[in-house]
């Protein structure tokens, strides 16, 4: 069979988010994604909730499963548990999965089930024309919040470290090729893999994160991590990660020894939750790419199986047996 | 000895075990159950439980209880007022005395009549010595004496020795029942014995030793002046074992998914009284069958339309509540056309309501408690054992016509227990014809559309990720038939005709209803779910009597029957027992535009016979 390629995984229904949308760079990933996988189309399935994001699956030549709000993470580990040949991906957004399915996503991560996890985040609620999500910023002025939003966010990745997961990583929209490599090393994980994707929505939170695609000076303000390399980042890479007693703190390249920058270990899951919880407005850059990768834990799909197969060959009762069983007598 | 207690004959008695929750009424109640069974009766029980774990001791709040009735024939309920009551303190006595059948025996602890045990539940005087209890025959047996006597030489502390009570009691019982003793000792080295999982030799010794005082005690001592002997039941000839509605609920999904070819998959969350099925289900991985317990209801359901997507035989079990938390999610699985079983083991609500109390009042709720115009399926378990068959026609339906079924049982009939008919796998239907997957191989030429149909089931057209060339999309919103997302009107207003049609033309393949009694006559009495034994009872009794009453049973609550409508215009009256406040008697006001009389009641407790009875001499003006 020829290799596939991203157009084969492209349905032909007419995509219809906004012109200008952060989506399409992250559809374009996520189907270099399924190429890197391996499965044939029709041993993919993309499962999804509610929202703009959502829609992701209908524009996908896989198998697709269009939701309910906050839902999808439950539904995608019975299809994973069901199935478990079937390469499993889940399109969500911050809505979807922190506020309303914050449960699911929750559980979801710490089971460790074989799931490959976008969650797009663009900050707002868009499909509902613009109200403010769990991940939107102190004092960001939306539908429900027209004198500034006064609950604090949530990082989600920090959240996900706290939970054991084994593969996180984050993306933003305008950096497509690491978008695409972070789907790509995603979907190759064997385990749960949460991939946050910054992403911009051109109507309701034009400019969320204008500060880091700003193509002048958002170099300044994250980071790509790269394994085994070491942390520098900025415009000119004048800057870099230093320990700084438990924590984390940025220093100039030029007023640091060499050997006290920083080397990014993927397999370090300490650091990867400091790195997750690094924030531009917190004198740090924000980590992008991927944080934290260990595929030495069991998956929960996996351990389901075994565990049939161990019963099996302990007790291995047929389904007769079993209802024969107990205290029984024949008239 | 007591040479003079009469063998009496009885066509069927009535007990009733009540003692502290922590104290093994259950496991007394089922253990007198499996006895009577074993031994040729017809039996059915009713375990009554406090919700609380352990609620103090000696409290009325927490009072544990067990009702059975055992029989030479037919037995459909756990019977009305008991014939014999075992309290084992004061709080039971206090609590249960009331239910007993004038002149009924009360067989007590005299040992644990303390001062500060009566003191506890508010008894100024000994109700043991007060003449209190006059219009009752009460044995009271100092038990915590007699077991210590029997148990003296072995070496175990005097809390220990107390505990045998219960198979003292046993022995007292199999004694007044005229039961075979060997079947109990057999029971205790099963549980206990060398070759049990976890043997415990000494309890085994000392249950054995406790269990043949109590037999030598109703042998020797003048207490009782009568003993009971019933004969055999004319029961189907069979293998049978004794079983609780949720276990053969949980045997139903085991045995479905091996009929179907399918994996078994149950998504579910923990919640009274339909945990149970869980718990049995769970060890069921040696047949294949998975199970997840997710984080909330929600993800219960959700993970099982997961399965079900992906091609497994999808199950998910709850209760009143879970079932509300559940709704959207269930309107999923109607509006992506998947099979899916909601197994609601119904309890009190609104709400919390009694979580460990029996009643029938999420019917409504299975019917519309959804948004849009949601139509499922609706089946109703009547007994313990009938569990099995609903749980397993649930899944038929639900692969027949890829659709969410829900299944009704209740508290009374999932945690109560009856004799079953253990089927062989060969006897059920083969469930493979309804499975049906779309393959290319079988429709050369074709394209897969996901929402073409079956012209007679109305069922679609099922193809599984993974199956070759047939990937496609589908989802919670409205769509056409080759599945693209539409919002044209008119494929809107076809598609919800389509949904509602396919749930109503169930009605032309089911079973007719079937009479109990005269075709025509005064009333009609319809029973659903639950209600099935005390109505099957009250009727039997009324047309021995021979009053023009007939009683017709409901298996589907949606859709009706097809000659439902035909029965009901053959009576005057018509009346539906239901354990609501008229849901049933809604619904079938709606249908058929009959003044259904509905006899309500909503405490808990299953109907007795005599309030059928009774309800409906009134009806009859009588």
């Amino acid at each position: 069979m020829a290799e596939l390629t991203k157009k084969d995984f492209a349905s032909a229904a007419e995509v219809k988010w906004c012109p200008g949308c952060g989506d399409y760079a992250i559809m374009n990933a996520v189907r270099a994604g399924m190429v890197a996988a391996g499965k044939p189309r029709d041993e993919v399935a993309i499962v999804s909730g509610i929202g703009c994001s959502s829609r992701f699956p209908y524009y996908m030549e896989t198998y697709g499963l269009h939701t309910i709000h906050g839902r999808a993470a439950a539904i995608a580990s019975g299809v994973k548990v069901g199935n478990p040949k079937l390469d499993v991906w889940v399109i969500s957004g911050d809505g979807d999965s922190t506020a309303i399915g914050g449960n699911h996503f929750m559980h979801a991560i710490r089971r460790n089930i074989n799931l490959n996890y976008v969650m797009i985040n663009n900050k707002i609620y868009g499909l509902t024309k613009g109200q403010y999500s769990p991940t939107s910023e102190m004092g960001q002025i939306s539908k429900t919040t027209p004198y500034g939003v006064i609950d604090y966010p949530m990082t989600p990745l920090k959240v996900a470290m706290g939970l054991g997961a084994t593969f996180v990583a984050r993306g933003l929209d305008a950096q497509m090729k690491l978008s695409e490599e972070i789907c790509v090393r995603g979907a190759k994980h064997h385990g749960f893999s949460m991939m946050e994707i910054f992403a911009n929505c051109i109507i309701y939170n034009d400019g969320a994160h204008q500060q880091l695609t700003d193509k002048d000076t958002g170099a300044d303000y994250f980071i790509i991590l790269k394994d085994g390399e070491k942390m520098i980042f900025g415009t000119e890479n004048q800057y870099c990660l230093v320990q700084d007693g438990f924590k984390i703190k940025a220093a100039k390249v030029a007023d640091v020894a060499e050997s006290d920058i920083l080397v990014h270990d993927e397999k370090n899951a300490e650091v990867a939750a400091l790195l997750t919880a690094m924030r531009p407005d917190g004198g740090l850059p924000l980590a992008l790419g991927i944080i934290y990768a260990d595929d030495s834990k069991k998956t929960y799909d996996d351990m389901v199986y075994e565990q049939v197969a161990a019963v099996k060959a302990k007790r291995g009762r047929t389904v007769d047996q079993v209802m024969q069983e107990g205290h029984t007598w024949t008239v | 000895m007591a040479e003079n207690a009469k063998l009496t004959s009885a066509e069927q008695i009535v007990v009733k075990f009540t003692g502290d929750s922590g104290d093994g009424m259950q496991l007394i109640g089922n253990q007198l159950t499996a006895l009577a069974a074993l031994d040729g009766n017809d039996v059915n029980s009713l375990p009554d439980y406090p919700s609380e774990i352990r609620a103090p001791t000696g409290t009325i709040a927490g009072v544990s209880g067990f009702q059975m009735c055992l029989g030479d024939h037919k037995i459909y309920t756990a019977g009305d007022a008991p014939d014999v009551l075992v309290a084992f303190n004061p709080a039971a006595v206090k609590h249960s005395a009331k239910f007993v059948k004038p002149g009924g025996m009360i067989i007590t602890n005299s040992d644990s009549f303390t001062e500060k045990a009566l003191a506890k539940v508010g008894y100024e005087s000994n109700p043991l010595e007060d003449k209190s209890l006059d219009g009752y025959d009460v044995k009271a047996i100092p038990m915590f004496t007699l077991v210590r006597e029997a148990l003296a030489d072995m070496d175990m502390p005097n809390a220990a020795k107390d505990r045998c009570k219960n198979f003292f009691t046993m022995g007292v019982l199999c004694w007044l029942f005229n039961k075979t003793p060997q079947l109990v000792l057999d029971f205790i080295q099963e549980k206990f014995g060398p070759n049990a999982k976890k043997p415990k030799l000494q309890i085994a010794e000392a249950n054995t030793k406790a269990f043949k005082a109590g037999l030598n005690y109703g042998e020797t001592t003048i207490m009782f002046q009568e003993r009971y002997d019933l004969g055999a039941a004319q029961i189907e000839k069979g293998l049978y074992r004794n079983i609780t509605g949720n276990d053969a609920s949980a045997l139903a999904i085991a045995a479905a998914g091996a009929k179907s070819g399918l994996q078994p998959f149950i998504g579910s969350y923990p919640i009274t009284p339909a945990t149970d099925l869980l718990h049995y289900a769970s060890e069921f991985k040696d047949l294949d069958l998975v199970t997840m317990q997710m984080e909330d209801e929600i993800a219960g359901i959700c993970c099982a339309i997961g399965a079900a997507y992906a091609g497994n035989l999808a199950f998910t079990t709850t209760s009143g509540p879970g079932l509300a938390l559940k709704t959207e999610a269930a309107g999923l699985a109607l509006i992506l056309e998947l099979p899916l079983v909601i197994v609601n083991v119904q309890r009190g609500g609104p709400c919390t309501g009694l979580p460990t109390k029996t009643e029938q009042s999420d019917l409504l709720q299975a019917m519309f408690g959804r948004n849009g115009d949601s139509y499922m399926p609706i089946i109703a378990a009547n007994s313990p054992a009938d569990c099995f068959d609903a749980t397993f026609q649930g899944a038929k339906i639900a692969l027949k016509y890829r659709t969410p079924v829900i299944v009704l049982t209740d508290g009374y009939i999932g945690q109560g227990s009856c004799p079953w008919k253990v089927p062989t796998l060969d006897e059920l239907e083969d469930l493979t014809p309804y499975v049906n997957l779309w393959k290319p191989e079988d429709h050369p030429g074709e394209t897969y559309m996901s929402y073409k149909r079956d012209p007679e089931t109305l069922a679609r057209d099922w193809a599984i990720p993974g199956t070759k060339g047939c990937q496609h999309r589908i989802g919670s919103l409205e769509k056409n038939e080759s599945g693209a997302v539409s919002h044209d009107p008119m494929n809107h207003q076809k598609m919800t005709e389509i949904r509602k049609a396919k749930v109503d033309n169930l009605a032309a393949v089911l079973p007719e209803a079937e009479i109990n009694g005269a075709d025509s006559g005064k009333v009609l009495v319809i029973s659903w779910g639950g209600t099935y034994g005390a109505v099957k009872g009250a009727v039997d009794r009324l047309i021995a009597d021979g009053k023009p009453v007939s009683g017709v049973n409901l298996r589907w609550v949606w859709p009706f029957p097809p000659n439902l409508g035909d029965i009901i215009s053959r009576f005057d009256k018509v009346l539906a027992p239901e354990l609501n406040m008229g849901q049933l008697s809604l619904l079938l006001r709606a249908k058929f535009l009959v003044d259904v009389q509905s006899l309500s009641k909503v405490q808990g407790d299953p109907f007795r016979e005599f309030e059928v009875i009774d309800k409906v001499n009134e009806m009859l003006g009588e």
